[in-house]
């Protein structure tokens, strides 16, 4: 009987162990992974070969310091535009001009790009692009897809990454300082005296209409918070510019804990054609060789809305009615109402005041809290009037209904979103059709690369009531955000057509190529064509300045030409009808072959010629 | 063989109808487009080149497709180049001054013969056409034999001589080359056949 019992006993202790080690084991199981894996996925990004996508996909490389270019639905990598870094494949960075252009540099952090607007919507011009790093932004000629101008390091503004949001008529493009600085730059302040000898600044950058060359236009001294993320006004509220700002606690050290007390940060609300006016009527005073307007002096066109915590998007709805304010450690983004502002601006309906600045109520400006999610970062739109929030801590986006606030729909992302972009989804005319979620981290959801991974962009498909997820692309680090156009919006040119050649120093003619000399400076004018660059021996004496600027005369499509210089570190490629200037010293005595780097033909390994520096 | 002759003698002496002389008239205009269009089309096609580059041969000049993207004539020379062909240059072409020439002698002189109003002039025009034509097209065979066949010795692709194609298709290494009339050579045969039915609609004494 004892040992019966002792046996039963043993038997349902064995059971209970195999049971909770059944639950383990299922509880330890990984979460199912989102999978498209549908044969309709498949067709609905599938673009034949010969065929072209309808959507261009400019993406933010990050502090690569590069544009990227894809196709939407394929999500084809199509093109690298070099910005802030050397990319030696288009010998951006080796040239006179483009040498020039990135200055003492050698790298950005490109985080927000902006297409120019017409009416407040893409007119396919430019492209403008922030530098978080070094405090400049620089405009993209969607003409040839090339980096035309780089304005900057801009004074006043540290931290450019309230950047390159911009005005519904290109007017201005918004930068901001995310790091407040004592001012101007250059300045020596403890940083203990942070709260009251520091200062953020948020600019506008005028843009001409006609050439899009950027100029500085007017900047704001404000308090040292963090500038985050920014959208200008369309619509209704067209006229204004919005920024987030974190660390309203005016806390330094580790931010992570001092900057994260209070409950709520700020929304700060410009109205830009005052700051326009205030700088025409004088209203100014220098600082670090610019027109900066105190808001302490000059009150009354710019405001602190109250926002939930460390926040990071404020997006303006299609319609430029809602203002809408994303608190990333909270569950809930905030829809501010345009109108109930200027209702409360006019009857000065203020809670307080930071450094002479009002601050709005809460509870008077905002028409909902949506509860998307824990972690909401970032809003875009559609057609059929919906939002989609990106869910940082959640993984997820969420759609919701702009109006009823009710949330409809949230599909899991892989892994971390940051930003994400609709179909000409930050305009007054979203496309609605594609979204594109930008994840931070892929967590290897791609073949192995080692340690050093890809980001993850995600393709949704937002037509239907319920988001589809279509493919997965991995980019190099790291898209911010990006924007999708609509491929007929933009004509790019494929050669820069002989006419068009205004450089003085182009020639057309292999018999007009030639070596000049004049004490120890000496000039080539050469000519590349299939295969031969012309001339093909270059004599100099050590320590000779050299000058040769390259025509290539090709006028067919992707007829490309490079020049290499064996150990001096020369490579640049010149596109159908260009002419590019490099310079150098002839300081290394010796026989230098030089090559064309860009294959262009059958004879293209002899595409050669040879340098030759006469020891003294 | 008098007979023979004494019938060409009498045909030759027959005055035009007012129909004939209408029918020269509009052999005339028909010329006009000669000068406007091309006389001959040629295309070249490749893998690299699926819409192919095109060559279009007027009275009084040469043209190349021309495209945003591309210079078809430029890049037609850039290709010759490899086998050693003289580039194709508008100046080398004496044709050029004597081919707009030739066709406004054509027209003055069936104006002559419309006026006039003689069989026998119209009998000449339509000689010098013939005669005209044939050289202009042996002219052109001769340009095509000249080009495809004096190849600079030292070029980098060398190739056996050859003769790109008057009429028709030909492929040529990896090109498939078309070479076709146009509308200025369509005016041309048009002008000769209106010629004929004038003088056969005064083939008889009224």
């Amino acid at each position: 009987m004892g040992n019966k019992s002792k046996i039963t006993w043993f038997g349902a202790g064995v059971l209970c162990a195999l049971a909770v080690f059944a639950v383990l084991v299922s509880c330890g199981k990984k979460p199912k992974v989102e999978r498209a894996g549908t044969a309709e996925a498949a067709i609905a990004t599938y673009v034949a070969p010969g065929d072209t996508d309808p959507y261009y996909l400019f993406y933010s490389g990050g502090h690569s310091g590069n544009v990227f270019v894809a196709g939407v639905p394929s999500m084809r990598h199509i093109a690298t535009i070099p910005v802030f870094s050397p990319y030696s494949s288009t010998g951006y960075g080796f040239d006179k001009e483009t040498k020039q252009m990135l200055g003492e540099y050698t790298w950005g952090d490109v985080h927000h790009p902006a297409l120019s607007e017409t009416n407040g919507d893409y007119d396919g011009r430019w492209l403008f692009v922030n530098d978080n790093a070094n405090n400049r932004v620089a405009r993209i000629d969607l003409r040839d897809f090339k980096t035309r101008q780089i304005l900057g390091p801009l004074p006043n503004v540290s931290g450019n990454h309230g950047s390159t949001f911009i005005t519904p008529n290109s007017e201005y493009l918004l930068a901001a300082s995310r790091f407040s600085i004592p001012l101007p730059k250059g300045t020596y302040a403890p940083v203990e005296s942070y709260a009251t000898a520091y200062n953020g600044v948020a600019a506008g950058i005028a843009i001409d209409p006609k050439s899009g060359e950027m100029s500085l236009g007017w900047e704001i001294l404000m308090p040292p918070f963090d500038y985050d993320l920014g959208d200008a006004g369309k619509g209704v509220s067209n006229g204004w510019a919005f920024w987030t700002c974190y660390n309203s606690e005016r806390a330094t050290g580790k931010l992570e804990v001092t900057s994260t007390q209070k409950d709520r940060d700020y929304i700060a609300a410009v109205n830009w054609r005052e700051a326009e006016k205030a700088i025409k009527d004088g209203k100014f005073k220098m600082l670090g060789g610019v027109k900066v307007i105190n808001p302490k002096d000059t009150p009354g066109f710019v405001y602190f809305i109250p926002c939930s915590k460390s926040p990071h998007g404020v997006d303006v709805s299609p319609d430029g009615k809602y203002i809408i304010g994303s608190g990333k450690l909270q569950s809930i983004t905030t829809v501010f109402n345009f109108e109930k502002i200027q209702t409360a601006i006019q009857n000065k309906d203020f809670s307080g005041n930071e450094d002479g600045i009002p601050v709005l109520n809460y509870d008077h400006v905002k028409d909902a809290e949506v509860n998307v999610g824990l972690g909401p970062l970032h809003t875009q739109f559609d057609d059929q009037g919906y939002a989609y929030t990106s869910l940082f801590v959640e993984s997820a986006v969420a759609k919701w209904k702009l109006g009823t606030w009710e949330v409809v729909d949230k599909i899991p992302v892989t892994y971390n979103i940051g930003h994400l972009t609709a179909a000409e989804g930050d305009t007054m005319h979203p496309q609605g059709k594609y979204l594109v979620a930008l994840n931070k981290l892929s967590h290897g959801r791609h073949m192995g690369v080692g340690p050093s991974q890809p980001e993850c962009s995600q393709l949704i498909d937002v037509t239907g009531e319920k988001m589809k997820l279509l493919y997965d692309a991995f980019t190099e680090p790291e898209p911010h955000y990006a924007q999708i156009i609509r491929a007929e919006k933009i004509k790019p040119i494929e050669v820069y057509a002989k006419e068009d050649n205004k450089n003085p120093n182009a020639i057309w003619d292999v018999k007009d190529a030639g070596i000049v000399r004049s004490g120890n400076s000496l000039t080539v004018k050469m000519v590349a064509v299939r295969s031969s660059f012309e001339p093909n021996k270059i004599e100099v004496n050590l320590g000779d300045k050299v000058t040769i600027h390259v025509t290539n005369i090709e006028q067919t499509t992707d007829e490309i030409h490079g020049l290499g210089l064996n150990e001096y570190n020369i490579n640049i490629t010149v596109d159908p009808g260009e002419t590019k200037t490099i310079e150098f010293a002839a300081s290394k005595p010796g026989v230098f072959p030089y090559y064309c780097t860009n294959f262009c033909s059958a004879l293209h390994q002899e595409m050669q010629g040879y340098l030759l520096v006469k020891p003294k | 063989m008098n007979i023979t002759l004494d019938k060409a003698n009498v045909f030759f002496e027959l005055p035009l109808t007012m129909n004939s002389r209408i029918l020269i008239l509009v052999a005339v205009v028909a010329l006009v487009p000669a000068y406007l269009f091309p006389l001959w089309n040629m295309s070249f096609y490749s893998n690299q080149y699926t819409d192919g580059l095109s060559m279009q041969i007027y009275a009084s000049q040469l043209e190349g497709g021309k495209s945003a993207n591309r210079d078809d004539l430029r890049e037609i020379n850039s290709l010759n180049h490899y086998i050693g062909m003289r580039p194709l240059l508008e100046s080398d072409f004496s044709e050029f001054t004597w081919l707009p020439f030739g066709i406004g002698a054509l027209m003055l002189l069936s104006l002559r013969s419309l006026v006039i109003g003689k069989m026998a002039n119209v009998v000449d025009v339509f000689v010098l056409f013939s005669y005209f034509g044939l050289f202009s097209l042996w002219s052109f065979y001769h340009r095509l034999y000249s080009y495809g066949h004096n190849l600079n010795p030292t070029a980098a692709i060398k190739v056996p001589p050859f003769t790109p194609p008057l009429l028709g298709t030909k492929q040529i290494a990896n090109f498939t080359i078309y070479s076709f009339p146009d509308i200025a050579s369509y005016a041309l045969i048009a002008f000769s056949l209106l010629l004929l039915v004038a003088m056969f609609l005064s083939r008889k004494r009224a």
